[in-house]
């Protein structure tokens, strides 16, 4: 388990207990934070759960796979901590990570 | 790709109209057709297939049963094969706005005009229709319509414009390569190098840069600079590109997504944005109208294709009864039944 802190852009925040193996982005769906459309459903293949990865987490989360980047050509301004959260597994490791939403993904 | 302009249509008058032509909706015209029940399929998108088509044309789906790969292309032209003896009627780039009850039928109304009369509606409309995704871009709105553009709708339109066209897939692509004979300029503005677009265009796209007649900059838009509605140029963020692309018209193509739209307002009591069924029929609390696929809910319901062509089946049993209230349901098997192999066109 982990706990994740979605943070909207007028700062406030949410943390959840999220479950090993589900994603960043069914953890947010499931607890409806606002910002995390995820149109397609976790398939990597519409870019509506793009979040900026804290800073100092950027190392543990790693750097996305060909196809996420690709797909990340559908958000906007995107940042060297652009993540699609659907492709970010939760694990142990990420206790404590924390997820800046962008502005608006629709 | 190109819509059409301003028409006008007939009438059409139908036994069921199908809101969403993606793998569901296509099934239904098929298990609708099976009980003789005559459809007609609209979808906002310019082609079947729904998000299949949409989002994830190239990537495999692996639990179709009976069907250990298939691209989302491919289900959805299976789906079409399969409906095809049936002679569904088919109505793409036209979102169904307002649904009306008659006397004994309904009265649908797209957005573009098109008067459907049906006895039956079903809805199977995934996730709500398509719609470009409008980039969080400070003052967008203001130039919407005038200088910023999500579709192009008539390639003369954009004749000796100096245009922006922002994104890296494949409509940022085709529109570069088919504006630029038309535009007075064109400047191609993308995140990064690289094109996830068909590599044919990709090629094209960097031939025509190559002879000086697209301008590639890599970057990504800030700021839109204009007074009224007309566009003056458009503020940048980039490593070596200039701080500003001077242009009238901008083409943002960042894909697009999914908004319920106007089923919010038929007066279904929505369950997070989905409606709710009975898993008997897949009936709606309105009788006549059934919900199928992605859109409904119901105690157990599980978002997969496969279980959206089992609620068709279910639904056009139900359907049934609305559209021929005097006759009793035969039931029949595709392999034995000659009545259904004469409707198949397979004897």
């Amino acid at each position: 388990m982990a706990k994740i802190t979605y943070v909207q852009t007028d700062g406030s925040k949410q943390t959840i207990d999220a479950e090993n193996d589900s994603t960043v982005m069914e953890t947010a769906v499931k607890n409806q934070v606002a910002g995390i459309d995820a149109d397609c459903g976790g398939a990597c293949a519409c870019a509506t759960c793009h979040v900026y990865v804290a800073d100092e987490w950027i190392k543990i989360t790693g750097a996305p796979s060909e196809m996420e980047e690709d797909m990340l050509d559908f958000a906007y301004d995107i940042r060297d901590s652009s993540r699609l959260s659907c492709q970010l597994k939760v694990s142990d490791e990420l206790d404590g990570l924390v997820v800046h939403i962008p502005e608006q993904q629709g | 790709m190109v819509a059409e302009g301003v028409e006008t249509f007939d009438p059409i008058v139908t036994d069921a109209v199908i809101v969403g032509a993606g793998p569901v909706g296509l099934f239904a015209v098929f298990e609708l057709g099976l009980l003789d029940i005559k459809c007609c399929v609209v979808d906002i998108l310019d082609k079947p297939g729904g998000q299949c088509a949409e989002l994830y044309p190239e990537k495999p789906i692996y639990d179709i049963p009976g069907m250990p790969e298939i691209t989302g292309h491919d289900l959805a032209d299976q789906l079409v094969k399969q409906g095809a003896p049936f002679e569904p009627l088919m109505i793409f780039g036209h979102m169904v706005s307002n649904l009306e009850r008659l006397e004994n039928s309904f009265k649908l109304t797209t957005d573009r005009g098109q008067v459907i009369n049906a006895k039956v509606v079903v809805i199977a409309a995934g996730g709500g229709s398509f719609q470009p995704k409008r980039p969080p871009i400070p003052g967008l709105e203001d130039y919407e319509d005038i200088s910023v553009f999500f579709a192009v709708r008539r390639i003369e339109d954009f004749r000796d414009r100096n245009i922006l066209i922002v994104g890296g897939g494949d409509s940022a692509l085709d529109w570069s390569i088919a504006l630029q004979p038309v535009a007075k300029k064109i400047t191609l503005l993308h995140r990064r190098p690289d094109f996830r677009g068909a590599p044919d265009s990709v090629k094209k796209m960097r031939a025509l840069v190559d002879a000086g007649k697209i301008d590639l900059v890599v970057g990504q838009v800030t700021g839109l600079n204009g007074e009224d509605g007309r566009l003056s140029g458009a503020s940048i963020r980039s490593d070596d590109g200039p701080p500003e692309i001077l242009c009238d018209t901008m083409l943002p193509f960042f894909g697009l997504t999914m908004k319920l739209g106007p089923v919010a307002d038929w007066g279904f009591d929505l369950e997070n944005n989905r409606i709710p069924v009975n898993n008997e029929t897949f009936a709606t609390s309105e009788p006549g109208i059934f919900a199928i696929g992605d859109i409904n809910t119901y105690p157990g319901k599980l978002k997969l294709i496969l279980c959206g062509f089992h609620e068709a089946a279910l639904m056009s049993h139900g359907a049934h009864h609305y559209v021929y209230p005097e006759r009793t349901i035969k039931f029949q098997y595709s392999t034995t039944s000659k009545d259904l192999k004469t409707k198949l066109g397979v004897i």
